[in-house]
């Protein structure tokens, strides 16, 4: 049975990635083990926190380089929330932090320029697609998704956004396709029956646009 | 655009729902975890649990029942009652809960708002308020005073000064609940609801009052609250989650609509 791999490198609580899997039926793992991510068939990447802190806890656990490897070999790999910031080059967030860089891009900090545009941005909001990714094969377009987020995803070329969302002033991406990789700024886990399902396109995903 | 929140409260003991007006003559509604479900088809965007105790004596938070309910909706969910520590509230996270509320814990040690917005981040930390009206400018600018302990209990502080400082200290939502309001199903206290919204740069959540969906429309136009509160509406049948959701759609305001 194909396995799913989450990978936890204490950015966060897991426990409703992995109580959404596990209500979906579909068998996936938790770990921060390098030999266990690169052998699975598909790899999530969670998170939730500041970029900072994660940065170096992926240094510390020495999965850098495990989740490049990942992203090389083409196996499918899913990014959510603070996952998807460091999948881009640089984030705003702490001073400025250098991350993973496997798209390139930039995270950026919500200016808002009305004091009741929230920072950060909590609840629902519609994601328009770009295009028809296979991750979000039977999802309506402009299905809300929940969002927790003070700062946002901006990839530098187009064609890796794949879903936008608007808030604060800005059209950000919510949604990055880039090959093998697809990552999005807001929890499928808590977006109820809409997001499981992206869960369950994911579980399905050979990797291929 | 961000949508509007709708999230029912349930005052849970025993795993059982119950509703009372000002922590009075509560009655049982029924199953916790069944009416959570039956919130969530029926397309709430968010739940809120209170008191969420193991038996109706001061025993700990029942954390099998966090779980129960964890894995059997996939919206965000928040727990407040019966907290009284950083570890209650890891315990509470990791069982699946997204948010913590403090009330009453955080006015009497307000540095639990800091530790565990550092530890778990901001958007963990709730912070429940209960003011209540009070003519007495000099001491309450804003013209509410907080009180704790399920309003028995008068602080002697002033309303918007204590958001202010919560938000200083980490919260990243706040839940007003009126002490007038709450029970009467005649309305929000909207006044008191601006006047937190238009001067935190947090989340504001309407609580207290909600009879009908022209109360929600209130609390979001004129109130400016993100998110509203609602409980016995739904509790006793008479509004259905999708029926609110519908006509606040109609009238204009962002609602999601498809779940």
């Amino acid at each position: 049975m194909p396995v799913i791999a989450i990978v936890d490198y204490k950015a966060g609580n897991l426990t409703s990635v992995r109580l959404a899997f596990e209500a979906l039926g579909i068998p996936a793992r938790v770990t921060d083990q390098s030999a266990e991510i690169l052998a699975a068939d598909r790899v999530v990447f969670p998170g939730v926190g500041a970029a900072g802190s994660a940065m170096r806890n992926l240094k510390a656990l020495t999965l850098e380089d495990t989740l490049r490897e990942v992203v090389r070999r083409g196996t499918p790999f899913l990014g959510i929330c603070l996952g998807t910031q460091i999948i881009l080059g640089h984030s705003e967030e702490d001073g400025g932090v250098e991350t993973l860089g496997l798209v390139k891009g930039n995270v950026r900090l919500f200016r808002p320029g009305s004091p009741l545009d929230k920072v950060p941005q909590i609840g629902w909001n519609a994601v328009r697609l770009r295009r028809l990714h296979p991750v979000f094969e039977g999802i309506e377009d402009g299905s809300e998704f929940y969002f927790v987020h003070s700062y946002y995803p901006s990839p530098d070329m187009d064609a890796d956004v794949a879903g936008v969302t608007d808030y604060a002033g800005v059209e950000f991406a919510s949604v990055i396709g880039h090959g093998n990789l697809v990552a999005t700024q807001f929890h499928p886990e808590k977006s109820g029956r809409i997001g499981l399902r992206i869960f369950q396109n994911f579980s399905q995903w050979d990797g291929r646009c | 655009m961000l949508t509007k929140r709708i999230i029912p409260c349930l005052d849970v003991r025993d795993k059982k729902v119950t509703k009372g007006v000002k922590f009075q003559n509560n009655v049982v509604l029924g199953d916790a975890v069944a009416l959570a479900s039956k919130y969530y088809e029926d397309g709430c965007d968010e739940l809120v649990f209170y008191d969420i105790t193991a038996s109706a004596e001061r025993r700990p938070i029942d954390i099998e029942m966090v779980r129960e309910v964890a894995r059997a909706i996939h919206i965000p969910f928040a727990v407040g009652g019966g907290i009284s520590n950083l570890e209650d509230m890891s315990r509470v996270l990791l069982a699946g809960a997204e948010k913590i509320s403090v009330n009453s814990l955080a006015v009497l040690n307000p540095g639990i708002i800091a530790e565990g917005s550092r530890a778990f981040g901001a958007q963990c930390i709730v912070l429940g308020m209960d003011p209540v009206r009070v003519e007495d400018p000099a001491r309450f600018p804003s013209g509410y005073e907080i009180t704790i302990r399920g309003f028995r209990e008068r602080t002697g502080m002033d309303a918007l000064e204590w958001a202010r400082r919560a938000e200083g200290l980490g919260a990243g939502e706040i839940v007003v609940n009126s002490v007038d309001a709450d029970g009467t199903r005649s309305g929000y206290e909207i006044r008191l609801t601006r006047l937190i919204a238009e001067n935190v740069r947090i989340p504001v959540v309407a609580s207290g009052g909600a009879g009908n969906p022209g109360h929600l429309a209130a609390a979001f136009r004129e109130g400016k609250a993100d998110a509203a509160i609602i409980a016995g509406m739904i509790h006793t049948g008479e509004y259905t989650i999708s029926a609110i959701k519908k006509e606040l759609s109609a009238a204009g305001i962002p609602i999601r609509r498809k779940w």
